[in-house]
């Protein structure tokens, strides 16, 4: 059996005396979508700031493709391969589309003082290759989005920001993808259109894995080949969508005891 | 065709009021006069911005660096022929385009990175103490020793930059404020630096040709001395000027951006924040520094007094005034706020007032400064406009 690419063993995150995360164990296969659900502040976003270097935590760890990246800072998680969104969008708003992408894709770019100041003409021929990337991936999208690539990310409707966080984080090639709730903030059939364009891009990407944060259950149905339910920082169940939703526990997670 | 021709106006017009403007508001004496060319020059400015000709010489100045840089330096020349001899106004010239340069500095440091620096003056202070140091104490030639004053303050930066790293917004602020206000004590008290006598500094020497020596042609033409550092000053700062355009059109100003408007985001995508903030405090400060050893050859004395915190909020105010983030707004920013004050003798008095007051009504009335910043165009396309 091949390892995982992403585990989490016994991951414990306190704040004070509260502990937001309580030995979980997790585990991602290569090129699954996992579904990440449970009442709010159950521990969701904190899972993802824990393992991508936001938050550290106090026991367990964390390994990509068995590589420990316990208490690794963000830039080295990226490194590893690992890239997100934000449940509340963080996209640099006065910032380009194609800026913004670009801040995803920062690990390819060439940074050095003398290229960027002097060397003008070997800066340009990578700004063409990116842009290019860019609109072709911006166009896996959405084929008016990938011609606005140099307008202000504000002036973007928000379907079209989330799809913007998106593909900043997909532009980089990581190899684990964390979406925290991408249909925050829009409407169902914005959220479909969301999922069947991800659903799309990632039928490009088979080695792509993805762990998704929801709230709204026929996507985690639609997407998900298997799911997580966290309830007060503990895992309280796993399995398919079906089996999890009959789980007991999880009801009562979900709908408190009678 | 038609846009070749608004954009061919733009960039005359544009030229041409920016010399002329430089010329009369460094000449006339009359006060009424001198306050309504400020107010035309506010008025016709933001029109400018508001109907587009600012962006086509921006614009038409990337497409065509050659011709931009011609241009520029035959309104440079009409300036200088002008103001030949005119001590005062030549001195005043000159320090503007110092001022350029640290607030380029600043640019660098506010408007891409986020770190506000209000210890600017302190930085170009200690250009010109270096300077007196090194020209005082060592034969090494007067355009290497610029370039040494910079890498002093950019050294001394890098220290304070650690505190800095530690601490976020107001806080940040705090601890420049602190440093700039501490270097001038420090200067006062130490008696090697002259104490708050201050120190002499020689002029600038280049290839044995002193800069006290007036420039001469034919019999009937002689400059001012003052004319050689004006020439020098706005080399350096078309020297800055033209680094922190491209620095801000290459994937080092976007990490900045990125630095500045989501430390937490750019973290994610693997940009070392703290990195990128000592490069723009280290950079910043490399331009100040060498506006400060010009500064000092020039006058040929410094105390610390030229460098109150009160100079470094004049620093940030032609910054928030130009338009933060927007290299070229620095220009006619410094201009105002530099010549104003000492052409208005009405206001001299009460500068900071106006300063204070000026910053208030921008931040309230037009936060984006006079010439608000522009999206990033890495690259502009030749005939597109």
């Amino acid at each position: 059996m091949i390892a995982p690419v992403l585990a989490a063993d016994g991951l414990t995150v306190r704040f004070g005396g509260l502990t937001a995360l309580n030995a979980l164990d997790l585990r991602l296969e290569t090129g699954e979508i996992l579904g990440l659900i449970g009442p709010n502040g159950s521990g969701k976003t904190t899972f993802f700031n824990a393992i991508t270097g936001l938050y550290k935590p106090v026991a367990g760890s964390v390994r990509v493709d068995g590589r420990d990246i316990t208490g690794a800072s963000p830039q080295q998680v990226c490194n590893a391969g690992m890239a997100r969104t934000f449940q509340r969008s963080r996209l640099c708003l006065p910032l380009s589309v194609f800026d913004n992408l670009m801040i995803g894709n920062h690990r390819n770019l060439d940074l050095g003082i003398w290229t960027n100041l002097f060397r003008r003409r070997g800066l340009r021929n990578q700004y063409e290759e990116y842009a290019g990337i860019a609109r072709n991936l911006l166009a896996t999208f959405s084929a008016p989005l990938a011609n606005r690539l140099f307008d202000p990310v504000a002036s973007l409707p928000m379907i079209d920001r989330r799809r913007v966080e998106i593909c900043r984080a997909l532009i980089g090639k990581p190899r684990i993808l964390l979406l925290d709730e991408p249909s925050a903030g829009m409407t169902h059939e914005e959220t479909d259109e969301l999922m069947d364009d991800l659903l799309a891009a990632r039928a490009q990407l088979p080695m792509l894995s993805v762990i998704l944060i929801e709230h709204e259950m026929n996507l985690i149905e639609r997407v998900t080949q298997r799911c997580a339910v966290l309830n007060y920082g503990e895992k309280i169940c796993e399995g398919a969508f079906r089996e999890v939703a009959a789980d007991e526990r999880v009801r009562k997670a979900y709908l408190g005891e009678d | 065709m038609g846009d070749r021709a608004a954009t061919l106006t733009a960039v005359l017009l544009g030229l041409a009021a920016l010399t002329g403007f430089t010329v009369l508001f460094l000449e006339i004496e009359q006060q009424w006069e001198i306050a309504a060319l400020a107010v035309a020059a506010i008025a016709g400015l933001i029109a400018f911005r508001k109907f587009g000709g600012a962006d086509r010489m921006e614009r038409a100045a990337a497409a065509y660096p050659r011709v931009a840089i011609a241009l520029a330096l035959a309104a440079t020349a009409t300036i200088a022929a002008a103001l030949h001899d005119a001590h005062f106004a030549l001195l005043m010239l000159a320090t503007v385009a110092l001022y350029v340069t640290v607030c380029l500095g600043l640019t660098i440091q506010f408007g891409y990175a986020g770190i506000v620096n209000f210890a600017g003056a302190a930085f170009f202070g200690i250009g010109c103490y270096a300077t007196a140091v090194l020209t005082a104490h060592t034969g090494i030639p007067h355009l290497l020793v610029i370039a040494l004053s910079g890498a002093v303050a950019a050294l001394i930066g890098s220290f304070l930059i650690l505190p800095i790293l530690r601490t976020r917004g107001h806080y940040a602020a705090l601890i420049t404020i602190a440093f700039g206000i501490l270097f001038k004590t420090f200067l006062e008290v130490n008696d090697t630096l002259g104490g708050p006598q201050g120190l002499k500094v020689p002029p600038m020497t280049l290839f044995g040709w002193s800069f006290n020596d007036p420039i001469r042609i034919g019999a009937n033409f002689e400059a001012s001395f003052y004319l050689n550092y004006v020439l020098l000053a706005v080399a350096l700062a078309a020297f800055a000027y033209v680094m922190v355009r491209r620095l801000e059109k290459s994937w080092m100003g976007l990490s900045f951006d990125a630095v500045r408007l989501d430390e937490t985001a750019a973290a994610v995508f693997g940009i070392g924040v703290a990195r990128w903030k000592i490069l723009a405090f280290t950079l910043g400060n490399l331009l100040a520094g060498m506006a400060g050893a010009v500064y000092a050859m020039m006058t040929g004395f410094i105390a610390p007094t030229s460098f109150t915190f009160g100079d470094s909020l004049i620093l940030v105010s032609i910054v928030i005034l130009g338009g933060l983030g927007n290299a070229l707004g620095v220009i006619p920013a410094a201009l105002l706020l530099l010549v104003l004050p000492e052409k208005l003798q009405l206001i001299q008095e009460y500068r900071f007032l106006l300063y204070a007051l000026l910053v208030i009504a921008i931040l309230l009335f037009r936060p984006q400064g006079l010439l608000p910043r522009r999206l990033r165009a890495y690259f502009s396309e030749r005939g597109a406009t």
